[in-house]
């Protein structure tokens, strides 16, 4: 579950988290586009770097290592996953196949820490009123921000059911593959039922509350844009343009890490 | 056996939930660890089934440490009843629900037929046998919870609150059903702030306040203490109040007991119209 502690907000002040989260969800999707463009591990190396004073800024590194530690385990996977079938088809052999396969694994660490970046120093009420300025009915914002609200509580109650039915001799990590696949039932169904009967409490709550009274709806706080926001917006659009201009003209000679270090 | 040796526990987020709990629990007993939200109460008796380690100090269980054994094997020894029940039903019906620790601890057929039989008799759910567990009442739930635990026969029971929710009819069968199996040499720990009930249970109480213990002994004398109630910002019995506003009388004030109050005010009675 601590992958989860990585998107979990908590409430400190700092540049990063004063920024309008619409520009920041502007510099994670630069940042998800620069990524995917890219399989060559320099780039990808580049990309993950270049995050770090933004991590170190926020004062949010110990939570963001907590995610990055969370993702060990899928990045070992995919690095596996990799070497395994481009050793099969022979598409990269020695030190280019465990670059790639590096690459590959890397660039998935850079999507974690970027949208871990984004979810640790945005609070979910600037996140739903980010959207409603962007014009996404408010049906659907209430929708994502209880979602995103609600992962660290299912975390929780999920870890309560795991200790539960521990204590009922249940073992997770015991026998072959499927039958560890059905440990997770006992697991599963009281998560899933819980969460559907807090969603009917929850939709009561909300009508009781004259949820949808009005049409149009007023904000105490709206968000303006600051010179901060100006210059993270300059910074990513720069970023995009140069990560597309290489992509587009210089790929082929993006050289290898193996290259440049026997030079 | 259950000795607890200087233990702290801090949880990942940081958070110190015990800060040096030393306790030593004998076969047959029956305690209540008592205090506020917060004190550490469900902190320190995870530690008896190996659900959390300690981070610092160790928890023996007839002797053996629990960092050396899984919360599975453990789980024989100590049966753990969860505070809510929805966190671990999950079968169609309420006899699968009993069965399942049972197969678990790889029990055989005919013996997991006999053991379920048996619990649910004991809990009075036998005519629920083949219904849904999710199509009971909150306190029919509970006690599905609480057979399933029963069921492989545990030599320690721990309940995590279990009066939460319950009506008074429940709460009294329970703590029949409570006295019961400690009369039958179980150990039993209950978790709870709920003071009436334990009042009438009359157990030995240990009481928690910022992750500590602050007192330890039998009900009466730590719940009449309005030092120690104070300190762990628990309210004495409702009975035991009244006695501290009769005082004034020269009644005594470390009465928790319904019966024992009533005898104390008869005899007060008796004594005064000899008087007259």
């Amino acid at each position: 579950m601590s992958v989860f502690e990585g998107f979990r907000f908590r409430h400190v002040t700092s540049p990063i988290h004063r920024l309008d989260p619409r520009v920041k969800f502007f510099y994670v999707i630069v940042s998800f586009v620069v990524a995917v463009l890219f399989n060559q591990l320099l780039p990808l190396l580049v990309l993950f770097f270049v995050q770090i004073p933004f991590v170190l800024a926020a004062g949010v590194v110990r939570e963001w290592l907590r995610s990055l530690r969370g993702a060990v385990f899928l990045v070992t996977v995919i690095f596996v996953f990799n070497f395994v079938f481009n050793y099969l088809y022979k598409t990269y052999t020695g030190w280019a196949l465990v670059e790639f396969s590096l690459a590959m694994a890397l660039r998935f660490l850079v999507l974690v820490e970027s949208f871990s970046i984004f979810f640790l120093t945005t609070s979910p009420d600037h996140l739903s009123l980010a959207l409603e300025q962007s014009h996404v009915p408010f049906e659907f914002t209430f929708a994502f921000t209880t979602a995103v609200r609600f992962v660290p509580v299912l975390a929780e109650e999920a870890q309560t059911i795991m200790d539960a039915q521990k204590a009922r001799g249940l073992e997770l990590e015991r026998g072959n593959f499927l039958k560890r696949v059905r440990n997770y039932i006992p697991i599963l169904i009281p998560l899933i039922v819980s969460a559907i009967r807090r969603s009917l409490e929850l939709a009561e709550a909300m009508e009781s509350r004259a949820w949808g009274a009005s049409p149009k709806r007023t904000n105490l706080y709206v968000l303006k844009m600051k010179k901060g926001d100006f210059a993270l917006i300059t910074i990513s659009a720069i970023f995009l343009i140069v990560g597309v201009y290489i992509y587009l003209y210089h790929f082929g000679s993006i050289p290898t890490l193996a290259h440049l270090l026997s030079r | 056996m259950i000795e607890v040796k200087d233990v702290y526990f801090t949880y990942l987020s940081g958070v110190q939930a015990l800060k040096g709990v030393s306790l030593a629990i004998r076969n047959g007993e029956f305690v209540a660890i008592m205090g506020q939200n917060g004190a550490g109460k469900t902190t320190l008796v995870k530690q008896f089934n190996g659900l959390l380690k300690p981070t610092k100090g160790s928890v023996l269980i007839d002797g053996v440490n629990t960092r050396d054994i899984s919360v599975a094997r453990l789980a024989r020894k100590v049966g753990f009843v969860f505070q809510n029940p929805d966190h671990q039903l999950f079968s169609e019906t309420v006899e699968e629900e009993i069965a399942f620790a049972l197969k678990n601890f790889g029990f055989k057929e005919n013996i997991i037929k006999r053991r379920v039989s048996w619990a649910l008799n004991l809990l009075g759910l036998t005519e629920y046998r083949q219904a849904s567990p999710f199509m009971l009442s909150g306190g029919e739930r509970k006690r599905v919870a609480l057979a399933s635990v029963l069921a492989w026969n545990p030599k320690i029971i721990i309940l995590d609150e279990p009066t939460i929710g319950q009506d008074h009819q429940q709460k009294e069968n329970l703590r029949q059903f409570i006295v019961q199996l400690n009369a039958q040499g179980k150990t039993v720990v209950i978790v709870t702030h709920d003071v009436e009930f334990v009042a009438e249970c009359s157990p030995r109480v240990v009481l928690m306040a910022d992750g500590q213990i602050v007192a330890d002994g039998d009900a009466k004398r730590i719940l009449t203490d309005p030092n120690i109630t104070l300190k762990a910002s628990i309210v004495m019995p409702q009975i035991t109040q009244i006695f501290y506003g009769l005082a004034d009388l020269g009644l005594p004030t470390d009465v928790i007991d319904v019966s024992e109050a009533r005898k104390v005010l008869l005899d007060y009675w008796e004594e005064a119209k000899a008087k007259h």
